[in-house]
Parts: C-alpha cells; sequence; structure tokens
C-alpha cells in the first residue's frame, strides 16, 4: 500500500514536470527563434532598403563587394551574400557560404517575391539564413535579380534553450525526491490509521474483545474507526452477556447437583435398607424395595455424571497425571466392577504412559460399560502401541453395531441410540447381577455398583472430554463383521509434562 | 463393638446413615454441628468414639476447621470426610486438615462401611519388620535419628515422641519397612488404605505432607520420604 502510493505519487509528479517542462520549452525555444527570425528578416529588409538605391543595375563585381559590405555594415557580424546572376559577393571573404546557402533556399528567393529564410545545420551548428530578391522600387515590384542573402549564427539561442532544457532537466530530480517524500508523508497519514484498524481487527479476531482505536479527526477514516468501536462494543457486549448466562447455566447445573447430593445421600443410605430386607417382605414391596434402589443408583450416577460434565464445562478440570501401566489400569477397572469374566483381553504389556489413571479408569469404564449395554458378547479390549508417540485401546462388541448417524451422534449428550442396540428392555438390575453395591466392590463416582441398567447418557461424552484432556481422541468405527468398535488414542507423553502432586 | 461418630447436620443423612451403621453392629453416636461434635468428644461419650465420619458443610464451624480442632485434640482419631463438594479443591484442602479419608456424597451403604473398616484397620498394630535400618531390639529401628516402634507404634525423633494419626503411622511404616524401595501411590493405596479405589493418589499425597510436615527437618526438603518424581515415593537413602 505504501510502495503504491509513493510510486503514484512519483509518477504523476514525473508526468506532471515532464509535461510541463516540454511544453514550456517548446514555446520558450518557437519564441526565441520567432524573435530572431523576425528580427533578421526585418534587419534585412531595412538595410537592403536603405542600400540597394546606390547600386548601379546590372553590377559588376567590385559594386557587389561594396554593396555586401555596405548591407553588412548594419547587420553586425553576420555574414551577407549578395548574388546578381553569376556574380556573387561575401561581405567576409573568408566564410564558407556555399555549406550554409542550401539550392532550395537559394530557388525560393529567386521564385518569391519576398523574404524567405530557413535553419541549417552547418558543421554542427545552427544558422539561420534569411534570403530576400531585391525589387525595384517603381510601383511594379518588378525583380532586379539581386539576392542578398544573410546568415545568422543561432548558436547563442541554441545555448540558451539547451540551457533552460538543463535547468529543468536538474530540478525535475528534486521535485520528483519531493514528490517522494510528500507521498510518504500522505503514505504515513492516510496508512497509520488503516494499519491501527487493521490490527485492531485482527486483535478482535484474535479473541481480543478489548481491542479499540482511537477516533481522531473527522475524515472518512474517522467515521471508520468509529464504526469499527462500535462494532467492538457491540460483540464484547453480546460476547459478555453470553458468557455471563452461559456461567449462569453452569453454575445452575452444578448447583443442582450439589443440591440433589443431600437427598439422595439419605435416600442411597436407606435404599440398602429396603434391599437388604427385600427378601422378607410381600413380592410387591420387595419389587418396589429393588425399584427404589436401583433407581437411586441410576439417579446418583446422573448427579455424578452431571457434576463431572459441568466440571468440564467450567474448565475446572485439572489432569493429574503420572507413569501408569496401562494393562494394569484396564485390568483394575475391570476388576473393579466385575467385569472380567465377560470381556477378552488383548493386552499388550509394559505400556507405560503418563496419564490420569482415574480419567482413564473412567474412559474404560465407560467404552466397556456401553459395550455391555448396548452391544453383543463377545467383548474385547485390545491395548496396542502401533508404534510412534500413540497407545490405542480398542473396545470391541458383537452386537449389530451402530447406523451411521448414530456414529455421529453417539458422543452427544444423552444421546440415546438406536433401540435396536438395545440389548434388553428388563432394566438394569436383573442384567448387572445386583443393585447398587451388592457385589461389595468399593465403587467410585457412581460407576463402581452397576455397569449395566440404564446409563446416565453422558458416560460416552465424559469419555471423550476425558480423552481430550489428554490431547486424545475417541473414535467409533465398524468391525467388518459388523459390531461397534471404540478406538482411543492417547499420546505416549513425557515424563517432563506430569504435573507432579 | 466401634463406636461411630457422626457429624452430620442434614437429619434424613445423618438418620440413614445412623440406622445402616446400627444394624451392621456399629455404636452410633450423632451430632448436627461441629461445637457440638466438639463437646462431644470432650466428654464421657467421646471418649468410646474409636472414628469420626465428618461432613464437610456445616452450619457455623465448617468440617475442615472440625477436622484441625479434633487433631489438635487427639493425634489418634481416624477422620473420614464425607463431602457433597466432589472438586479436587474441596478434597484436597478437606484431606490437608488432617483426614484419613475422603468420601464423596452420595454413598452407598457399603462403600461407606467398608472405608469405615480400613480407617479402624489402620489403628491396628502393624506386625512387619524391614531390613536395612539398625535393630534396636525386636520392633524397634533407628533410622538416623528417627526411631520406629513397631510394637508400641510409637515414632520418636532425637528422643522426642512424634504422635501421627493412624494413616500417617502406616504410610511412614509402610515405606520405612524397605528402605531405598520405591513404593507408587496405587501400592501404598492398597496397602495402606487397604482399597483398590483408582487414582485417589491425592490421599496418598496429603498424607505424605501432612508426615514430612512431622519428621522432616525442612519439609519443603525431605530426608525421609522422598519423592520419586512420576513414580511415587521412597524412604532414604538417608
Amino acid at each position: 500500500m505504501r510502495v503504491r502510493l509513493v510510486v503514484t505519487f512519483v509518477l504523476v509528479a514525473l508526468v506532471s514536470a515532464v509535461t510541463a517542462t516540454a511544453l514550456a520549452y517548446r514555446d520558450a525555444r518557437t519564441a526565441v527563434l520567432q524573435r530572431t527570425q523576425n528580427t533578421a528578416v526585418n534587419d534585412l529588409r531595412e538595410r537592403v532598403a536603405a542600400v540597394a538605391p546606390g547600386l548601379d543595375l546590372p553590377p559588376d563585381q567590385q559594386s557587389l563587394s561594396r554593396f555586401a559590405a555596405k548591407v553588412s555594415e548594419g547587420l553586425g557580424a553576420r555574414v551577407v551574400v549578395v548574388r546578381h546572376q553569376d556574380l556573387s559577393a561575401v561581405s567576409d571573404a573568408y566564410a564558407d557560404t556555399e555549406g550554409r546557402i542550401t539550392p532550395e533556399l537559394r530557388a525560393a528567393v529567386r521564385a518569391g517575391d519576398g523574404a524567405r529564410f530557413q535553419r541549417v545545420q552547418w558543421r554542427g551548428d545552427p544558422y539561420l539564413v534569411v534570403g530576400t530578391p531585391v525589387t525595384y522600387a517603381d510601383g511594379d515590384r518588378r525583380t532586379s535579380g539581386l539576392e542578398v542573402f544573410v546568415i545568422t549564427d543561432l548558436r547563442a539561442e541554441r545555448d540558451d534553450t539547451a540551457a533552460l532544457l538543463d535547468s529543468v532537466r536538474t530540478g525535475t530530480v528534486p521535485v520528483v525526491v519531493l514528490a517522494a517524500l510528500l507521498a510518504l508523508l500522505a503514505a504515513g497519514t492516510v496508512l497509520r490509521p488503516v494499519r491501527k484498524l487493521g490490527r485492531a481487527t485482527r486483535e478482535l479476531a484474535a479473541g481480543d474483545l478489548g481491542s479499540r482505536v482511537a477516533v481522531r479527526g473527522h475524515d472518512e477514516l474517522a467515521e471508520l474507526a468509529r464504526t469499527f468501536n462500535e462494532t467492538a462494543d457491540a460483540l464484547q457486549a453480546s460476547d459478555a452477556e453470553l458468557r455471563a448466562q452461559e456461567a449462569k447455566a453452569r453454575r445452575f447445573v452444578a448447583d443442582v447437583s450439589h443440591e440433589l447430593r443431600t437427598p439422595l445421600a439419605a435416600m442411597t443410605m436407606v435404599a440398602t435398607v429396603l434391599e437388604e430386607d427385600a427378601d422378607q417382605l410381600p413380592p410387591d414391596a420387595a419389587h418396589a424395595a429393588r425399584t427404589v434402589g436401583a433407581e437411586t443408583a441410576r439417579l446418583s450416577r446422573l448427579v455424578e455424571d452431571l457434576m463431572e460434565i459441568s466440571r468440564f464445562d467450567a474448565g475446572a478440570v485439572r489432569l493429574n497425571a503420572s507413569v501408569t501401566d496401562l494393562a494394569d489400569t484396564v485390568r483394575a477397572s475391570l476388576a473393579l466392577r466385575g467385569w472380567t469374566d465377560r470381556v477378552t483381553l488383548e493386552l499388550r504389556e509394559d505400556v507405560r504412559a503418563v496419564v490420569d489413571r482415574r480419567r482413564v479408569d473412567v474412559i474404560v469404564a465407560n467404552l466397556v460399560g456401553n459395550a455391555l449395554r448396548h452391544g453383543a458378547p463377545p467383548v474385547t479390549v485390545t491395548l496396542a502401541a502401533p508404534g510412534g508417540d500413540r497407545v490405542t485401546l480398542e473396545v470391541a462388541d458383537g452386537g449389530p453395531g451402530l447406523p451411521p448417524e448414530a456414529r455421529e451422534r453417539v458422543f452427544d449428550r444423552f444421546y440415546k441410540a438406536d433401540a435396536a442396540r438395545t440389548r434388553s428392555t428388563t432394566g438394569g438390575g436383573d442384567q448387572g447381577g445386583g443393585g447398587p453395591g451388592e457385589d461389595g466392590s468399593l465403587g467410585q463416582d457412581g460407576f463402581g455398583q452397576d455397569g449395566f441398567g440404564q446409563g446416565s447418557g453422558l458416560g460416552m461424552a465424559i469419555a471423550l472430554e476425558n480423552a481430550r484432556l489428554h490431547g486424545g481422541t475417541i473414535e467409533v468405527g465398524q468391525r467388518p463383521q459388523g459390531g461397534a468398535v471404540f478406538t482411543l488414542r492417547l499420546p505416549l507423553r513425557h515424563l517432563e509434562e506430569e504435573g507432579d502432586g | 463393638m466401634p463406636h461411630v461418630l457422626l457429624i452430620e447436620d442434614d437429619a434424613s443423612v445423618r438418620d440413614g446413615m445412623e440406622l445402616v451403621l446400627r444394624r451392621h453392629g456399629y455404636g452410633v453416636e450423632t451430632a448436627a454441628t461441629g461445637e457440638q461434635a466438639l463437646a462431644l468428644l470432650a466428654g464421657e461419650r467421646g471418649a468410646r468414639v474409636e472414628l469420626a465420619v465428618l461432613d464437610l458443610m456445616l452450619p457455623g464451624m465448617d468440617g475442615f476447621e472440625v477436622c484441625r480442632r479434633i487433631r489438635a485434640r487427639t493425634a489418634t482419631l481416624p477422620v473420614i470426610m464425607l463431602t457433597a463438594r466432589g472438586d479436587d479443591r474441596d478434597i484436597v484442602t478437606g484431606l490437608e486438615a488432617g483426614a484419613d479419608d475422603y468420601v464423596v456424597k452420595p454413598v452407598t451403604a457399603p462403600v461407606l462401611e467398608a472405608r469405615i473398616r480400613a480407617a479402624l484397620r489402620r489403628a491396628e498394630p502393624y506386625p512387619r519388620q524391614g531390613p536395612g535400618a539398625q535393630a534396636l531390639d525386636a520392633d524397634r529401628t533407628d533410622h538416623a535419628g528417627l526411631v520406629i516402634d513397631r510394637a508400641g507404634l510409637t515414632v520418636t525423633k532425637h528422643g522426642t515422641a512424634v504422635p501421627l494419626p493412624p494413616t500417617e503411622l502406616r504410610v511412614l511404616l509402610e515405606l520405612s519397612a524397605s528402605p531405598g524401595r520405591v513404593l507408587t501411590r496405587e501400592q501404598l493405596l492398597a496397602s495402606v488404605w487397604d482399597h483398590t479405589f483408582l487414582g485417589d493418589s491425592r490421599l496418598v499425597d496429603a498424607a505424605v505432607g501432612r508426615l514430612r510436615a512431622k519428621i522432616e527437618d525442612v519439609p519443603a526438603r525431605p530426608r525421609y520420604v522422598q519423592t520419586v518424581r512420576g513414580f511415587g515415593y521412597r524412604f532414604g537413602p538417608l
């Protein structure tokens, strides 16, 4: 922009200067030459008119020479040539006149009845040659056959105009430099606000919504700056509003989840008592007691998952990573939930990665729990380190797999997959082999008691968030034989990155 | 039967827990506020209490403060924190206040019971003895001035008794049983806390932090319990 502006300025200045000087030069040169010509012609005419009456016609060589000298006397240092038929006389005997008085001029003078002139170059210098026939002054203007030529030196005029050109030429350089300087100045004053505006726009785009530009003056640029500021204000205001709403929504979810915990804590406690005594109750009451237990456990899991997801939304999660044996972690996750017998393991041993063990456990529990709940046996867990800096964990099942549209949405919150993939409608408690805690395992955050039953609908979203927190991904695909396969990829991070507790 | 003190302001939760624990043979004392709990512990019934389950969010004095006051009074009473706030920050604050374990609400009866059993077991005598230390007699070892008596479950440093709560004592006994050997947080969790909770390494870190504050000359540059970055902890080398 700056370069273009300067170049344009200089070009405009150059064109103007050249055009102006060319016109001025042409006019000046024409004026100078015109004046010289007029002077020469008039001088010659006057001189001839004054001297001619004293010449007898036809002249002899001597009288012709005298005549030439006489004409020359009044014309200064100009060479005068007088011709009459074959005779010719020159005022300066040493001057070479033949080269300067061209045949065309002589022919023109002889044929015409007035003064004729011609500019000629002779030995590199310009000369003005004026020729006139001498006529009788008796009215009928007969030509006397006498022709007078005067050669005027034009070197002085040439030098004058050359000097003019020179001065113009030397003057062009400062003009162009001045134009360039002015252009730079203009570019500065015009471009600085533009550049500031550009920087502010970039900052705004980069997320700095407080970016503003100073408004100076009342021109179009100031107007643009003002508009930019107003846009940024509006953007900032709506962003703040959105953020406030989002924070409010997050806080609401967290508060609700939190408030739910206290009654849930009481219900969870007494539900155990009910379930323990269910065998001694009438069948209806026993069923009711077991249902209350199962639903309380489900509600607890939902609240836990809601709290976990609101922690992710609030950015309040922190990776508590240390060097971890992954095969070991997978086995422990399954053992903790009593799934060891239901899952086929193909684990590569001695794969150690810097991960948050608790979060990997959550991922494994959700992926395997999902496969057990919605897929069909055999459920296979494969741990591999396919080289490089990645480790993969595949959870595959023998079920019908996921239709493509479900694959895209399976990580969405509260997404319920196609009913065809839900294996059973008899309820979780039956398949899970026990209500909350009956297996006696020491549960953890809603996953320990019961991996079956209805999920909270947040499990896969939480698994994905946990994978992302590690810089990893979870992909869902289809096995050739039909079942769904979820692939967790985790980077094998270096020890230095770990947050030591 | 072990006596448990429940400090919980919500009557339903308190009644539920009391009901469950009584059915499983525990003696139960209850307190609705921290002040009430401290008064009870100071009294005649307080002498019977072997473990406290402490809610963090209490009216008036909060759970952190109650825990600190209990610790100031007795080093040996196991405290399990029961928190409705599952955020890392709250849990770590609770553990640093001196709790031996934490449980996030809602908790099922079997889990609560298991954690109570584990906490009580930690207060029992510790039979093992490790090599590599200079044996004074059958159960006492001297590690550069830090004398650990495994039979009497006492620790003295340069002749001065260092009272340690059961969890910290267990951590020290576990680590000093094999000086120089690195134990991962998971190993310590399994052997000291007696449970397989994955990733509850905050318990270990908090207990080690409190232990260092009591036995190290400069807790920031520990000599006895050293951190092995990325793996766990090690006793010595001295």
